[in-house]
């Protein structure tokens, strides 16, 4: 029997970082981030981690350092958050058209202004297009598996690219969870040495973010979304070989009472947990509901997502951001968007809930429900749903 | 390269379009940059003192010596910037338009 320990979900990931024995780490702290960073810092000043510590002066730098040791061919971690990925921003884009395999965790945060320190999905949302691996979580379990996987599936030779961990700021970062700490020597098993095929090295000079004139920059550009498009293949490989050492099945897509269901509500991130709880009790009053979770938002699983949703009428999306002045929530957009040429799909009503931190209760779910399949129903002028705002 | 330019696909490209070539393949010394030149510098070296203030500032550094020692561009790179000119004192270079 494998034990669970009761540890705060940041101090469980970074312990989980340093199971993946990494070799750099680079980072400035920031909330709701600051304890997995701070845990990795005290990690290696006790000896207990044979890694570099780097603390650097600002998140663009911790990027840069970043850039530089992967390509060395060191194994390489950073976390943050909110204004410290915008910060970063800049040097995020660099990172996987030059097949860098950093592993980040991204603790999400609202981004300025208001200022807000607490979560939603904002700061997820402003590097979509950054072409890193995005796997979100749900609960702290999937937050210290998933980073063990992310270094897996960035490092694999047929992969070679970011990858980011999401989990939510406070509602994961700052809670206690029982957590089930992977064996040493199957981590080991499960995750090779880190070997960066033509890394720097004096002895072998290679030139490296060379200047691409137009002749060129549309190739590199698509080798780059053929790169990352093939990456899911290997992402399914992993979850699978990881299902069968640890026991803890991952999906691009997760299904919860959604076969069958002719309303479903989509999930990502923290709230889907609370959204389950809603789904409990809706079908035990007898409401044909379920629920899908992505677990995968780029490379974005659209045959899963197909096939998952494909005989509901009504699909019920939440999102924890807006894309201010278009179409409201960029999950739901998405979303729409994978369906559109499908010649049956159900109706997608978008809901933007849970901004700053803001909670959406069971009961908050359950209206939800209520609401957006009388919405789907009768149709609405709006382009998204925004709920729980004061008016 | 072995294909040209127009030739090359995106499968051709090393790994993080990684130039593993740095002598030929991956130096700026193939690049043709005095394409860009709208103004071309032109010399009476009857005046030159071979002072070498033009190559100090060349920003392409693209200036050198040629046989008899004057200081002159190589217009393969040289994008025509001018300020070698403005910085000549005794008046060598004189900047002229591009003509076809």
């Amino acid at each position: 029997m494998t034990l669970r320990t009761g540890v705060e979900v940041s101090i469980a990931l970074a312990d989980a970082v340093k199971m993946c024995n990494p070799d750099v780490i680079a980072a400035y702290p920031i909330t709701p981030q600051t304890h997995i960073v701070e845990h990795l810092a005290e990690l290696v000043a006790n000896g207990e981690l044979d890694a570099e510590y780097i603390p650097v002066e600002s998140e663009h730098s911790a990027m840069s350092a970043c850039l530089g040791s992967s390509a060395s061919g060191a194994r390489t971690f950073t976390a943050t958050s909110s204004q410290g990925l915008a910060l970063m921003n800049e040097v995020l884009y660099v990172a996987a058209p030059m097949r860098l395999p950093i592993v980040m965790a991204l603790a999400n945060r609202a981004l300025s202004a208001p200022l807000s320190i607490w979560g939603d999905h904002s700061d997820m949302m402003s590097i979509r297009d950054t072409g890193w691996i995005q796997i979100v979580t749900e609960n702290g379990q999937q937050a210290v598996d998933n980073t063990i996987i992310a270094f897996r599936v960035a490092e694999d030779p047929r992969v070679l690219l970011p990858a980011i961990v999401h989990l939510d700021g406070f509602n994961l970062t700052h809670v206690v969870e029982p957590i089930i700490f992977p064996e040493q020597a199957d981590v080991d098993k499960f995750l090779p040495k880190y070997k960066f095929p033509l890394p720097l090295n004096p002895d072998k000079p290679v030139a490296m973010g060379e200047f691409t004139p137009p002749f060129i920059f549309m190739e590199a550009k698509w080798a780059q979304e053929v790169n990352l498009k093939n990456s899911k293949k290997v992402i399914l490989q992993v979850w699978d070989e990881f299902q069968k050492i640890f026991g803890r099945k991952y999906l691009p897509v997760e299904k919860y009472h959604s076969d069958g269901a002719k309303v479903l509500l989509m999930t990502m991130g923290s709230s889907g947990e609370t959204a389950s709880v809603a789904i409990d009790e809706l079908r035990k009053e007898g409401v044909d509901v379920g629920q899908i979770r992505l677990r995968l938002w780029r490379p974005f699983p659209f045959e899963e997502l197909r096939e998952a949703v494909k005989d509901a009428d009504v699909l019920i999306v939440m999102d924890r951001s807006i894309s201010f002045g278009g179409p409201g929530g960029p999950l739901a957009s998405e979303v729409k968007a994978a369906l559109y040429n499908q010649a049956k799909k159900p109706k997608v009503v978008s809901y933007v809930i849970s901004l700053g931190g803001r909670d959406t209760t069971v009961s908050g779910f359950k209206d939800i429900v209520k609401k957006g399949t009388e919405i789907a129903a009768k149709g609405s002028q709006n382009e998204y749903e925004i709920y729980g705002v004061r008016e | 390269m072995a294909k040209s330019e127009n030739e090359l696909t995106w499968k051709d490209l090393e790994i993080g379009n990684i130039v593993t070539d740095v002598k030929n393949e991956g130096s700026a010394r193939r690049y043709e940059s005095g394409t860009w030149r709208s103004q071309r510098p032109t010399y009476d070296f009857n005046k030159c003192i071979k002072c070498g203030l033009c190559a100090l500032y060349c920003p392409e550094g693209c200036i050198g010596q040629n046989k008899e020692g004057n200081f002159e561009a190589d217009l393969f790179y040289c994008k025509g910037c001018g300020i070698c000119a403005r910085e000549c004192w005794p008046k060598v270079i004189k900047m002229v338009e591009e003509v076809e």
